[in-house]
């Protein structure tokens, strides 16, 4: 169309109205993009939300052996005070064997304080060990009652349908005895 | 205009043109095939334009339900987030308030320019009706929108509004407790109100169709009031006034941007950041502009039921209009004494308007009665008599004639 009659006298392939067309239609296209841009951004998470985004912890209550659950953006956070057994247990293991091969040392940033998103690497149940009546698995760990996966004391899966290891979220000791995660 | 019916080369194109004809339904909907006059100026842009104001307040509404909460203790604190937290919020929320103001405009301007020329004259009555329609569902739905900030104007606002009905002898009381769901405007009120809100714009929606629908039937009116005729009075919707309404809508952005990006809260009330009281009401009241002059009508009567009765029927009049216009010329551009009558009514609207936001005290009492009578009069007593006295000048007899003698052209030109 745009190379029909109104060009005449215009020379070359590329008149001066094919020229204004897809100028105009670059210029369209993007003016919609940046105005659709808002309209999708603001399903992300909002100022307020993302404010909540790192929790604080005073680890100085725990005792050995003991586990707490923290909530860090919404989710549990499992912080285990793991006994002179468990730590040896998890640095025991045969890393090339695991599902998702890590060692205990990469998991932690001082042995005693196990710090791991309690979410099971499968479809998001919460595993269950966080009190001592809970069934904590074939490997003293945690177990997920939803699909039967076993996790150890370092939160590496052993058995059972989940493909990766319980995540350990960033986190770093602000003092001695409190950690921030996030 | 291309001879025939819709044709495509593409095979994707035929395989669902053949299953469901779609192409050629656009194609005579607003395409090539669809004629229409050929001297419509930049008025008949604003049809098209409402539709688009429709969507932005649609589409912005829908985002911004997603973090709105309708209760009375967390409404106002929600919005507040919007503006604040939720990215983008304080955008989308400015697109919506400024939004309905830009809709009002657009429609009254449409409304307007329908009077002018006569757009609601045989046979396009139903059309005009379904306007009308649209219209006074505008109206409902922006002003439980107004209520939903719960803030001091959004409360006091639904208070007055919704008391309109304890005019009504005997089941006052009664009725307006079922709109409030309790004594006074609160929750439950509220949540009602978010609910038709939503709803609303969705029948308006609808209701749009049938009255592009009703427009398809007889085409568009035009400057000169003169039906097409002859081929010669058309040119093709696509791409002629797919592109002017384009280019309109461009202008329109840019009108709309002013007013999001430099005076956001100008058209609003700052006493609406203040959080709902139902213990207090704030010294002035006044309703957004677009509501105004019935809001003026309202007050001129000096009596409760009166004032309700005088509003309703300030809006009733106008589906009487097509009736009350005994003149069979439609375009006021024939029409001399008519026309003058006309921007009369406009000076009127406008003064009613200017009376709604001034308090009801002193001379603005006066002027809202003068300017309630006269808006009355224009319809029942002005339309009929000078459509029967009235000479109009002579109308010519079709539009490509009017055109080619407009350009100093012998006779019409062979194909634009």
């Amino acid at each position: 169309m745009a190379t029909m009659a109104g060009d005449r006298g215009h020379a070359g392939d590329g008149s001066r109205r094919d020229f204004l067309y897809v100028a105009t239609g670059t210029a369209a296209a993007v003016g919609t993009a940046l105005a659709v841009w808002p309209l999708i951004d603001q399903m992300n998470p909002a100022e307020d939300v993302l404010a909540l985004a790192s929790t604080e912890v005073d680890l100085s209550p725990i005792e050995v052996g003991q586990s707490i659950t923290v909530v860090w953006r919404g989710r549990p956070v499992f912080v285990r005070r793991r006994t002179a057994g468990e730590i040896s247990a998890a640095a025991e293991a045969v890393v090339n064997d695991l599902p998702d091969p890590q060692t205990d040392g990469d998991r932690v940033q001082q042995a005693e304080w196990l710090v791991l998103v309690g979410v099971c690497t499968h479809l998001g149940c919460i595993p269950l060990g966080q009190k001592g009546t809970d069934p904590r698995g074939d490997w003293g760990g945690w177990f997920c009652p939803c699909h039967g996966s076993h996790y150890d004391t370092s939160g590496r899966v052993r058995k059972g349908p989940a493909p990766e290891n319980l995540a350990v979220p960033p986190y770093a000791f602000v003092t001695e005895t409190t950690i921030k995660i996030g | 205009m291309q001879p025939g019916g819709f044709q495509s080369s593409s095979k994707i194109v035929q395989w669902i043109e053949y299953r469901l004809p779609i192409f050629s339904f656009l194609d005579h909907s607003v395409g090539t095939q669809y004629p229409s006059p050929k001297n419509l100026s930049y008025l008949w842009n604003f049809g098209s334009l409402a539709g688009i104001a429709l969507v932005i307040q649609i589409v912005t509404g829908i985002v911004l339900a997603m973090h709105y909460v309708p209760h009375g203790d967390m409404a106002f604190d929600s919005v507040e987030r919007i503006m604040r937290d939720v990215n983008y919020g304080w955008l989308i929320r400015y697109i919506h308030a400024n939004g309905s103001s830009m809709f009002f405009a657009v429609v009254y301007i449409h409304i307007f320019r329908g009077l002018y020329y006569g757009s609601y004259k045989f046979p396009r009555e139903l059309l005009w009706w379904l306007g009308l329609v649209i219209f006074i569902l505008m109206m409902m739905t922006a002003f439980m929108g107004y209520v939903l900030p719960w803030g001091q104007m959004s409360y006091w606002a639904a208070t007055v509004i919704t008391n309109l009905f304890t005019a009504i002898p005997w089941a006052g009381e009664a009725i307006t407790e079922w709109l409030w769901g309790g004594f006074v405007v609160g929750t439950p009120t509220l949540t009602r109100f978010y609910s038709l809100h939503y709803l609303i714009p969705f029948v308006i929606f609808a209701i749009v169709f049938v009255h592009i629908w009703a427009l398809h039937v007889h085409k568009s009116n035009n400057p000169l009031g003169v039906e097409m005729k002859t081929p010669k009075d058309s040119i093709a919707f696509h791409p002629y006034y797919t592109v002017k309404d384009m280019f309109g809508l461009g202008v329109f952005l840019v009108v709309f941007g002013f007013w999001v990006f430099y005076f956001p809260n100008y058209l609003g009330h700052p006493d609406n950041y203040i959080p709902a009281n139902p213990l207090q009401t704030p010294p002035h009241i006044v309703p957004e502009w677009y509501l105004l002059p019935f809001y003026a009508i309202l007050r001129a009567i000096p009596s409760k039921l009166g004032g309700v009765i005088a509003m309703v029927a300030s809006l009733w009049v106008l589906f009487l209009v097509p009736w009350l216009d005994t003149s069979r010329v439609r375009s006021a551009t024939f029409r001399p004494i008519f026309k003058q009558f006309y921007w009369l009514l406009v000076a009127d609207v406008l003064v009613l308007g200017y009376v709604g936001a001034q308090p009801a005290e002193g001379i603005f009492v006066h002027i809202g009665r003068i300017a309630t009578a006269y808006y009355f009069v224009h319809f029942i007593l002005v339309l009929p008599f000078v459509g029967w006295m009235e000479r109009p000048r002579p109308v010519p007899d079709s539009i490509a004639e009017a055109e080619a003698a407009r350009h100093g052209r012998p006779s019409a030109r062979a194909g634009e």
